[in-house]
């Protein structure tokens, strides 16, 4: 007697409600999302037990990384329509002597950090290879004779007068280069930095107090 | 690949209308693709935003200078010395090449008992007060909002007149990190007041001297 066999169903699931989530948690990514911006080197923030956020916008980053090479980084404000990119090269072109052309103003302002001599930014940005572009970021110069670090700094204050300042150092880098940095700043007036760390819980309580020596 | 079921269920009399057709989309590569951004998503995204510590320099050569430096009293001032190689030296008091013995560093490190025990023990009143305070508040003996409780440790942090004055100088061979470090145990150990100043030439040569 051949079995009798039960016909074959291919089960129907719908998948609605699991589209409707999906599509929550989507519009939800697609909201919060804050990229992570491209950065120029890899820095390591040392740890500490500090809460505060760093400001979303208006923000003025020098990263430091472990090699002493000194990135820039300026963004444009919480409006879009404050070029602050924009004008900012314009103005250190002019203190250059730099003509930049409208194409490559617009591009500046949709980057993000850079670490290159002046004489070398047209290059930079007219580049397409990403290596080559890689090899120019030689680190912003910041000697006593040709202080464009100064510049940037001195520029984008008075491009963005409200930007805070974050320096954001690799753990080993040397002291010496960050004092620099902060001397600098420190002549340019900006007295306040915000120093870029990586959150570490530690919890002293009362126990912790050694005895009192009587 | 939408599959068209046709309906079946006709009005047999009447007018003759055009078939309803119950349209079932098959959602799968729909939910393939969202499932893709999803994850995209999740892995692009910053969550955690980066965290900062602010620290306020005292104004650079600004000509009141001389008459603001506050006069402050040898045995309250703790210098602490940062070196090569994540160590740590301090002393109390000050270095005067005028008028000997020089104090002789001590060598700690950044350990818990290490620097941290130095400066709880000096800073015990205030920080006894602080976390008493947030005691009482964790407890709920008094009801406070987040800023006030921020004020009121401002404020004692202000009133406070016998903890350190800590001088925090660092050598030119000293990393970034032991810099934040050291911020970070003042924040830590609820110091009122600290600044970060210059070595000294007094300084340097004791460091040459001091116990490796």
């Amino acid at each position: 007697m051949p079995k009798i066999k039960p016909p074959v169903r291919t089960p129907h699931i719908d998948m609605t409600p699991m589209v409707d989530l999906f599509s929550v948690l989507l519009i939800f990514l697609l909201l919060t999302a804050s990229f992570r911006p491209q950065e120029a080197a890899v820095i390591t923030t040392p740890q500490s037990i500090s809460e505060k956020q760093a400001p979303d916008a208006d923000l003025m980053t020098i990263f430091i990384a472990k090699d002493g090479k000194v990135f820039f980084n300026i963004d444009n404000g919480k409006d879009t329509s404050t070029h602050f990119r924009s004008k900012l090269l314009g103005k250190i072109g002019e203190q250059y002597k730099i003509t930049f052309t409208k194409a490559e103003i617009a591009k500046f302002g949709t980057m993000s950090s850079f670490g290159l001599p002046i004489k070398d930014l047209k290059t930079w940005l007219n580049s397409k290879d990403s290596k080559e572009k890689e090899k120019l970021q030689t680190g912003i110069p910041m000697d006593s004779t040709d202080n464009q670090l100064a510049w940037w700094v001195r520029e984008a204050r008075l491009t963005n007068v409200g930007a805070e300042v974050a320096i954001k150092g690799d753990a080993d880098t040397d002291y010496k280069l960050v004092k620099k940095v902060m001397d600098l700043l420190q002549d340019n007036k900006v007295n306040k930095f915000n120093l870029v760390t990586n959150l570490q819980k530690q919890e002293v309580t009362m126990k912790d107090l050694p005895p009192a020596a009587k | 690949m939408a599959e068209i079921i046709q309906e079946e269920k006709g009005k047999k009399g009447g007018k003759r209308r055009p078939k309803k057709h119950g349209t079932r989309i098959d959602m799968t590569p729909m939910v393939d693709l969202m499932c893709l951004l999803i994850t995209f998503f999740m892995l692009t995204t910053a969550f955690s935003k980066a965290k900062v510590m602010v620290i306020t320099m005292p104004e650079k050569d600004s000509q009141d200078q001389k008459k603001d430096q506050p006069q402050i009293s040898a045995f309250r001032t703790l210098n602490i010395v940062l070196s090569e190689g994540d160590k740590v030296y301090y002393y109390i008091g000050m270095a005067d090449p005028k008028k000997p013995p020089l104090p002789s560093l001590v060598k700690t490190n950044f350990s818990k008992d290490g620097i941290r025990k130095i400066l709880l023990d000096k800073n015990r009143d205030l920080f006894t007060k602080i976390a008493e305070y947030r005691d009482k508040r964790v407890t709920g003996k008094i009801v406070v909002a987040d800023t006030t409780l921020e004020n009121e440790i401002k404020k004692m942090k202000r009133d406070d007149k016998k903890g350190p004055i800590v001088l925090i100088k660092a050598d030119e061979k000293a990393k970034y990190k032991d810099i934040v470090n050291i911020i970070d145990e003042m924040a830590i150990c609820n110091i009122a007041s600290y600044a970060i100043v210059d070595l000294s030439p007094v300084e340097k040569d004791m460091l040459k001297t001091a116990p490796k």
